[in-house]
């Protein structure tokens, strides 16, 4: 049996591979890319020229973590859609056509984050996507969007933002949400901010050639709308100046990333709510070990530190995984951590500072009643309030009234809006609202796939 | 309609597809949703519930907004590549008569 099975190749995933290769242990590697890198270094092999320019070399250091997957120990599975994983562990996929289960002795989930759902008027229309999108765009396909506005805060915008600048095709505005009196706020965590100093110089930078590009910068914005009918026609704000109006054809949206909670979910891992983050995530010991035995948690999915914490996350788990199966001493465990926990802190530090300096639209997380905050199904934020009032008090239960997180996207995006409305509704915290509910298959399988792996599993055991 | 985004490396070998009966020339290789955005269509389908357009939002995999329909099977176009005579169909909505 394969000692350690991981979900997910991004740099958490990565790097807890070659971490736990190196000390002996094997580890299959699943991946639903048919390539290595996750969304962060998605297509880092095969970006070449000008794309890796534009793109820049805190994006090309991903080569590192790909390069090392070439190892004997490390079996790496692309292409392959998870659709259930239980404790044990095991875990249900299909790759080209065919499913099957692999089972191992633990199991690492670094299935990274998402888009913290964005919910303005239009966000359906096509048009919007997020900027996290866009990106994948310009990685994956060597796409930019010839007009199109930037909306909401953190640093992805301006990096997104620079890195069109860089592809000759600048944005035509940055319409943020974040206030001054949130950096100010942000100062009290200063120091975190010094201690990432790095990445802090690389932040201004960045502003420095959006200024120098002539990109408009709108800050502090208010009562944001996509403008439109069938498509993306414009966007309207309000500032400190009165409202504003930009006609565009694409509208990036972005505040912030949430932990992609669906896995640990479906095996009813413990989660808790992060005020400061304001987000749910597993909750975990300091190795990343989740409340079910022998199931752990790496990188961004654990809880949002990007992709430099997420690869010391990874090999913290991988430490202690061979520690557990014995390939390594308790001492030699803890030696090897010292350095990842330190550089961590780090981490920790500086990420403390960017939540308080970027803080998510508060419009996007209380929507007003005749928003969609249920992409799939189509359900605003005025009937979950109303669901509300005629007593529906968690999101599982909001499911039964509306129908609400219980299309194709099983809730990824409306899953913490939904929260926040409920909870907000009823006085209640995050914690005591809860979250939806997931169940299995948690990406779409047919019936055909898995008839398919039983007729074979019956024939193995007939042999 | 024009195509919203520029493709940076637009020289590339190019296959042929076709979307709800039209023929069109896009990359090789290229993901089904970037192919479909850079010959101009940005709408991929229209919503079962009020029958609003939707196009890519994510290209992650996640949203399930970018949903087409290949072989009878539906899929996300931002997870399927595109390779010569690839027949997509936009995917019906409910009610709609069978074709």
């Amino acid at each position: 049996m394969t000692d350690l099975l991981i979900l997910g190749a991004g740099p958490a995933g990565m790097a807890a591979s070659a971490r736990a290769a190196g000390l002996g242990l094997s580890v299959v590697l699943i991946d639903e890319q048919p390539r290595a890198g996750g969304q962060i270094y998605r297509e880092v092999d095969r970006v070449s020229g000008p794309r890796g320019a534009i793109l820049g070399a805190d994006y090309l250091r991903g080569r590192a973590l790909t390069g090392a997957l070439a190892h004997p120990r490390i079996t790496h599975l692309g292409g392959a859609t998870v659709w259930q994983v239980g404790a044990g562990p095991e875990v249900f996929l299909t790759r080209n056509g065919q499913a099957e289960r692999i089972a191992g002795q633990r199991l690492l989930i670094a299935t990274g984050a998402l888009e913290r759902p964005m919910p303005v008027p239009g966000w359906t229309l096509p048009g919007v996507m997020t900027t996290g999108a866009a990106q994948i765009l310009l990685k994956r396909s060597g796409l930019v969007a010839e007009r199109a506005v930037l909306a909401g805060s953190g640093p992805l915008l301006y990096l997104v933002a620079a890195q069109m600048v860089r592809a000759g095709t600048p944005p035509l505005a940055l319409v943020e949400t974040q206030r001054m009196g949130d950096l100010l706020a942000a100062q009290g965590h200063l120091t975190g901010a010094l201690r990432g100093i790095r990445d802090l110089a690389k932040g201004l930078g960045l502003l420095a050639d959006l200024r120098r590009a002539g990109v408009r910068r709108f800050t502090g914005v208010r009562d944001m709308a996509v403008l439109g009918d069938t498509r993306t026609e414009g966007i309207a704000f309000t500032t400190a100046k009165g409202p504003q109006q930009i006609a565009c054809d694409t509208v990036l949206l972005h505040h912030g990333v949430v932990p992609n909670t669906q896995i640990p979910r479906s095996i009813e891992a413990d989660h808790a709510w992060s005020d400061h983050q304001r987000c749910f995530a597993p909750v975990t010991d300091a190795w990343g070990e989740t409340t079910v035995a022998g199931v752990f948690v790496a990188g961004d999915g654990g809880g949002i530190l990007g992709a430099q914490a997420a690869e010391l996350s990874g090999q913290l788990a991988a430490l202690q995984v061979a520690c557990t199966l014995g390939a390594i001493t308790t001492g030699d465990r803890d030696l090897a951590a010292r350095p990842l926990r330190r550089a961590l802190a780090r981490q920790r530090a500086f990420r403390r500072f960017l939540d308080r300096a970027y803080p998510p639209y508060s419009g996007g997380l209380a929507p007003k009643d005749d928003t969609v905050v249920c992409r799939c199904e189509e359900i605003t934020a005025g009937q979950v309030r109303a669901a509300a009032a005629r007593g529906a008090m968690g999101p599982n239960q909001c499911k039964a009234f509306l129908r609400v997180g219980m299309g194709p996207c099983q809730g990824r995006y409306c899953g913490a809006t939904i929260t926040e409305l409920l909870a907000s509704a009823h006085r209640q915290t995050p914690d005591q609202t809860g979250a939806f509910r997931i169940r299995p298959p948690i990406k779409p399988v047919t019936l055909g796939e898995i008839a398919a792996m039983v007729a074979a599993s019956d024939t193995e055991a007939e042999t | 309609m024009k195509p919203v985004f520029r493709d940076l490396t637009p020289d590339r070998p190019r296959v042929t597809i076709r979307f709800g009966g039209q023929a069109l020339s896009v990359p090789e290789g290229e993901t089904l949703a970037a192919a479909l955005l850079l010959a101009g269509i940005e709408a991929f389908r229209d919503t079962p519930a009020t029958g609003r357009p939707r196009g890519p939002f994510c290209m992650m995999g996640a949203c399930y907004d970018c949903l087409v329909q290949i072989d009878g099977v539906t899929r996300q176009a931002c997870m399927t590549e595109v390779s010569e005579g690839l027949e997509v169909h936009r995917v019906p909505r409910p009610g709609d008569a069978d074709d």
